[in-house]
């Protein structure tokens, strides 16, 4: 390693790396502002600047840009010399002479990197005495504000919008002084990861606009370590607490998953924990058909009574949800029985995830985690719309696909953080990226080739690859199929680290069969594959390990309730009518006499219930989710649930304490429940490693949830009483609902805020890492439950008979029903949130624009879909199915229609379904309404 | 030896002398003392000379505050200017320490001569905003955030505040 003389100091660095992140991973303090840890440098800001010198005779130096210097063995640098520290006060001097007085009206202020620079240089007085430049704000939509006066044109925006996250409506305008960050024109910002910008911004240009009306300063905000479930990704969150209210996402580092950026469902959609729709008590269900509030105690012996098994009498079963904990879902199913316990995944859904678990772990190839993924070359995307159902695995592959460039900078041996050498040599050579897709999706411009496929001809397309791979014959592929198969193929085989993508997205087992059977056949060829596939909610992969294969599913349910062999439901966490068709949901629930519900938000199935039960959310509760790669990842209470809510666990715990049931006489915690899990299930038995229990102490300290700075603690609850109460006790894990404690070095799932003297903003990251931009100091967060298969045994799953030829022809006139995924309201809860349910579009139907021309409609007018009734002979007999908007999407593959998933009006459509499209009369546009939300799903479209 | 003798003796004067100085002490309440109008008694929020509340709530003030007695919370006005949704002191907390008032970035907070706050219910020296905002201008007469501030407001469009020049055009081609 080299080793570098810093103010006359022998330090022993990283070779490869520059100066300024040698300085920050030795924990030196060197300002900078246009460097970021991922990524890289352009030496834009003249911020880190340190003098160096020749030899140790040279007396004179030379200033250089840390972040654009390399290390050498032996070369010496002067940090703190009146030359280095009088040019970096003297850049931020400039850099805050058009600087607005803002700082109090700033959400930035108090964790502004921009302040803790300045401070940290030494600058104070403002001596120019000119005018200050001023720049007009832009709307950029109802997730980020905007504040141009602030800027101090870093490009760190642009190189973060544009150069990372493939965004192409943020840019900088105009030149010299006149620098303008923004948008062509007033509009909401297109990307998927805008949001972002709320934590790139080294000042307070892009912040969080949902935090701007009821805003709270950093050190106010009480935080706990959490996972984002909004997908199956399992990105690590910061959420933030004041006043009982939620008040803002930020990014939690884990170097596995998802550094150091979330997507904007992750970061804006967590809001719904504030909805009105969030219960505080339980409801019973009286004679008038209204619920009356009961209060805890009461409510359990209801559920206990309800739940009271007879011998051969009352029948009681279970639903459990994949947005659930492992926990909560685990103590239903030992309440209920095995055999009662359905997982709550659709009748579609719930082969698809058996079946994607059963994959990954037969599958020899490795299940990569996000880190792994951004270092594939060469990658195959089979069905899965990564943008809009894991988007940050989306993110990734813009990583990915760059590694075309590394290898280039390699051969001239550019280092990996010279950011804007590095794309100026590689212009647009990338990583091969190849999508098989229904239709168009937001990674089509990193792709080399694209081609929109209905899901049965990806599969083939697919087996293909597979077979090619193998050394097998292709020949019954359709011609333009099999170049494309072999243009695959070869790329796959080139690459060092080929990653094969797929998921449940498209709804096709088949599709995930064949992405199997690719990676299967690279690690045959001796290439180290990896397989990724998607599911979609938090906890789908670790709900399908709880059950095993062949659990009962909804529609098995449905015929006991039918045969009146059930007289008591539980259903944890899920609206059932978002699992299947309103008629058949309704007559579950008809067909059971307690239907008992716990839930947090008000939903159709809730108010379907006759007893509902306040769960607390994510935010308020802890749990362990299992992500789509496997990790089983613990979250945190944020804060203390109010009124009547309680974790799901603690409700399911004291029911069966107060039936004295056996099988909970030993579980008194939380931590006592992960514990029984991890040794009933074997699949499960790595969720204690997820994080540590709650006897953990770090160095004898508990850690705080609230900063050393928290105010207002003796007038915050004066309005009720000015007798402060204690602070509340948490039993169940290390950390604690006060500012006692200590917030250093613990294990990276126990982090629930950063900062470090001198650093008050997000940067301050660097100081828990144990180098700059690696690993959490305690180790990253997460426990892997899959690890790949050893051998290469091929197992039944991932061989199925494949046929290559195409299949017979789809009858004219009919359509096959392809699911289309919105990031934005094809998730449950994320749209209870009042900034992303602005961006909830009416739920919509796709077709190509000349399908359309033959069905005589046009953008923006009725379809009515329709179900051919098999039932009837001869004349075509169709019952409607739903009535959509017509949206042209010429890309979309021949003979499909994307429907929009999530959305209003699309519940009772089952992908892969083959129906009739017709025009609707007296079609009217609707307001955008998601699934479950008020009035428990609506038809559609109105017809007037 | 004569040294320290003379030393005591000089002590022993001096204290003597105290005896004949008439006390700084007076008979409160009866009697009144001057309090200069910078004493720091308890904290009244101040309007900016337009009328307006000067608080922004940026909480610092709560930042500031040894005993924590402060808690607000921010809202944004129609006009666009942050003001607290309500503002808490306990002042059965307060230990009149001024923090808040040095912390203040507007002038809002200002500390009074007014220190006489007996209750016989704690609850009652919990002061919300109505409470504690005064129509007046408090010390500072002229002072106005928003003049200084970058931040448009209704009735202060950018470039408009002291000190800033005109709006850039991005558009505009000339240096």
């Amino acid at each position: 390693m080299p080793v570098i003389h810093i103010d006359g100091q022998e330090y022993e660095v990283e070779a490869g790396q520059n100066i300024l992140q040698a300085c920050l991973s030795l924990g030196l303090d060197l300002p900078y502002f246009c460097w970021h840890p991922a990524m890289g440098s352009i030496g834009a800001c003249r911020q880190c600047a340190v003098v160096q010198y020749l030899n140790p005779e040279d007396n004179r130096g030379r200033i250089v840009m840390g972040c654009m210097t390399p290390v050498m063995d032996g070369a010496i640098f002067s940090l703190n010399g009146d030359k280095a520290s009088e040019f970096r006060r003297t850049i931020v001097e400039s850099l805050m002479l058009n600087h607005p007085h803002d700082c109090p009206v700033c959400a930035e202020g108090g964790e502004c990197h921009l302040q803790d620079m300045t401070v940290m240089v030494g600058h104070r007085d403002r001596q120019y005495r000119g005018k200050k430049n001023t720049h007009r704000n832009q709307y950029l939509g109802p997730l980020i504000h905007h504040e141009m006066n602030r800027c101090i044109t870093c490009y760190r925006c642009t190189r973060f919008y544009n150069d990372y996250a493939g965004g192409t409506d943020l840019a900088a305008m105009a030149a010299h002084d006149h620098t303008y960050f923004g948008r062509h024109e007033e509009g909401v910002l297109q990307s998927e990861f805008a949001g972002n910008l709320v934590e790139v911004c080294p000042t307070g240009v892009f912040t969080d606009k949902s935090l701007m009306k009821g805003y709270t300063r950093k050190w106010d905000l009480q935080s706990a370590p959490s996972v984002c479930t909004g997908c199956a990704v399992g990105c690590n969150t910061l959420p933030g607490e004041r006043y009982g209210k939620l008040k803002r996402v930020h990014n939690r580092f884990n170097a596995e998953v998802n550094g150091y950026f979330l997507c904007d469902r992750g970061r804006f959609g967590a809001a719904f924990v504030n909805s009105e729709k969030s219960l505080e008590y339980p409801g019973l269900r009286g004679e008038d058909g209204r619920f009356n509030a009961l209060d805890h105690h009461s409510a359990l012996m209801h559920m206990v009574h309800a739940c009271h098994a007879e011998e051969g009498k009352n029948k009681v079963a279970g639903i459990g949800s994949p947005r659930a904990s492992v926990e909560a879902n685990y103590l239903l199913r030992l309440l209920v029985g095995a055999e009662n316990f359905a997982p709550g995944f659709s009748d579609r859904e719930q082969p698809l995830i058996e079946l994607a678990l059963a994959l990954q772990q037969d599958s020899p190839a490795l299940i990569p985690d996000i880190q792994t993924i951004e270092s594939a070359d060469a990658i195959l995307i089979l069905g899965e719309d990564l943008t809009n159902t894991a988007p940050r695995i989306a993110l990734a592959l813009r990583q990915s696909v760059r590694n075309k460039a590394y290898e280039l900078a390699a051969e001239l041996r550019l280092e990996a953080w010279q950011d804007a050498a590095i794309r100026n040599l590689a212009q647009d050579q990338r990583s091969p990226l190849f999508i098989a897709s229904v239709a168009d999706s937001r990674l089509d411009d990193i792709a080399e080739d694209r081609v929109a496929l209905a899901p049965d001809d990806i599969a083939r397309l697919g087996f293909a690859v597979a077979k090619l791979i193998g050394g097998e014959n292709i020949s019954e592929l359709e011609p333009e199929l099999q170049a494309r198969a072999q243009a695959i193929a070869t790329a796959l085989q080139n690459a060092q680290r080929p990653l094969i993508i797929s998921g449940t997205g498209c709804g096709n087992a088949a599709v995930m069969q064949a992405a199997a059977q690719i990676a299967q056949a690279l690690c045959q060829a001796h290439n180290r594959a990896m397989l990724a596939l998607a599911v979609p909610e938090a906890n789908s992969l670790g709900q399908a390990m709880l059950t095993g294969p062949g659990a009962q599913s909804l529609a098995q349910l449905s015929k006991r309730a039918a045969a009146g062999k059930l007289d008591t439901l539980i259903i944890l966490e899920n609206d059932l009518y978002r699992r299947g068709p309103k008629a058949s949901i309704d007559a579950l629930l008809a067909n059971v006499a307690n239907v008992i519900v716990l839930d947090t938000l008000d939903n159709a199935t809730l108010s379907a219930s006759s007893l509902a039960l306040p769960a607390a959310s994510f935010a308020e509760s802890e749990g362990t989710l299992v992500s789509m790669e496997g990790r089983a990842q613990r979250y945190y209470p944020v804060f203390v649930p109010r009124q009547e809510r309680r974790a799901s666990w603690i409700w399911l715990l004291a029911v069966m304490k107060e039936s004295e049931r056996e099988e909970v006489s030993e579980l008194h915690s939380f931590d006592d429940i992960t514990r029984a899990c991890a040794s009933d299930i074997p699949a499960l038995s790595g969720i204690t490693g997820a994080a540590p229990d709650a006897h953990f102490r770090n160095a004898g300290l508990k850690i705080p949830r609230q900063t050393h700075r928290y105010s207002g603690r003796t007038a915050m609850r004066a309005d009720v009483s000015v007798h402060e109460p204690k602070q509340p006790v948490d039993e169940e894990s290390p950390l604690a609902f006060s500012m006692e404690g200590l917030n250093r070095s613990q294990p990276g799932s126990l982090l629930p805020f950063v900062w470090a003297p001198g650093w008050n903003s997000n940067q301050s990251l660097h100081k828990f890492q144990s180098e700059v931009g690696g690993h959490l100091k305690g180790g990253t967060a997460g426990a892997r439950l899959l690890l790949p298969a050893t051998g290469t045994s091929a197992s039944t799953a991932t061989q199925p008979d494949a046929t290559l030829a195409p299949s017979a022809p789809q009858q004219p006139g009919q359509w096959q029903m392809v699911p289309r995924y919105k990031i934005f309201g094809s998730d449950e809860l994320s749209v209870h949130s009042p900034a992303i349910a602005e961006l909830v579009d009416p739920g919509f139907i796709e077709i190509s624009s000349d399908d359309a021309r033959a069905l005589g409609v046009n953008d923006g007018e009725g379809l009515v879909l329709n179900k051919p009734d098999n039932a009837s002979q001869g004349e075509l007999l169709t019952i409607a199915v739903a009535t959509l908007e017509v949206r042209l999407n010429d890309s979309i593959a021949v003979g499909c229609a994307g429907y929009s998933v999530g959305l209003a009006g699309t519940e009772d459509i089952i992908a892969a379904d083959k129906l009739v499209l017709s025009k609707a009369d007296n079609w009217k546009r609707h307001k955008p309404q998601i699934i479950g939300s008020d009035g428990g799903g609506s038809t559609g479209g109105d017809h007037v | 030896m004569f040294k320290s003798l003379r030393s005591q003796l000089t002590t022993i004067w001096t204290i003597l002398q105290h005896s004949f100085t008439p006390a700084e002490t007076v008979q409160y309440p009866e009697e009144q003392p001057y309090l200069a109008p910078r004493y720091r008694g308890r904290i009244v929020l101040t309007r900016d000379p337009d009328g307006d509340e000067r608080c922004v709530a940026c909480n610092l003030c709560a930042a500031a505050c040894p005993p924590d007695c402060i808690a607000l919370q921010q809202g944004v006005r129609e006009d666009g200017r942050w003001y607290p949704e309500f503002f808490r002191i306990n002042f059965s907390r307060c230990i009149m320490c001024g923090m808040c008032e040095e912390a203040c970035p507007t002038n809002a907070i200002q500390l009074t001569p007014d220190f006489e706050m007996c209750e016989y219910e704690r609850q009652s020296m919990v002061y919300e905003k109505e409470h504690l905002l005064i129509s007046g201008t408090g010390k500072y007469h002229d002072y106005n955030f928003y003049r200084v501030s970058g931040l448009a407001i209704d009735g202060k469009d950018k470039g408009q505040g002291q000190n800033e020049a005109q709006p850039i055009d991005v558009k505009s081609l000339l240096p």
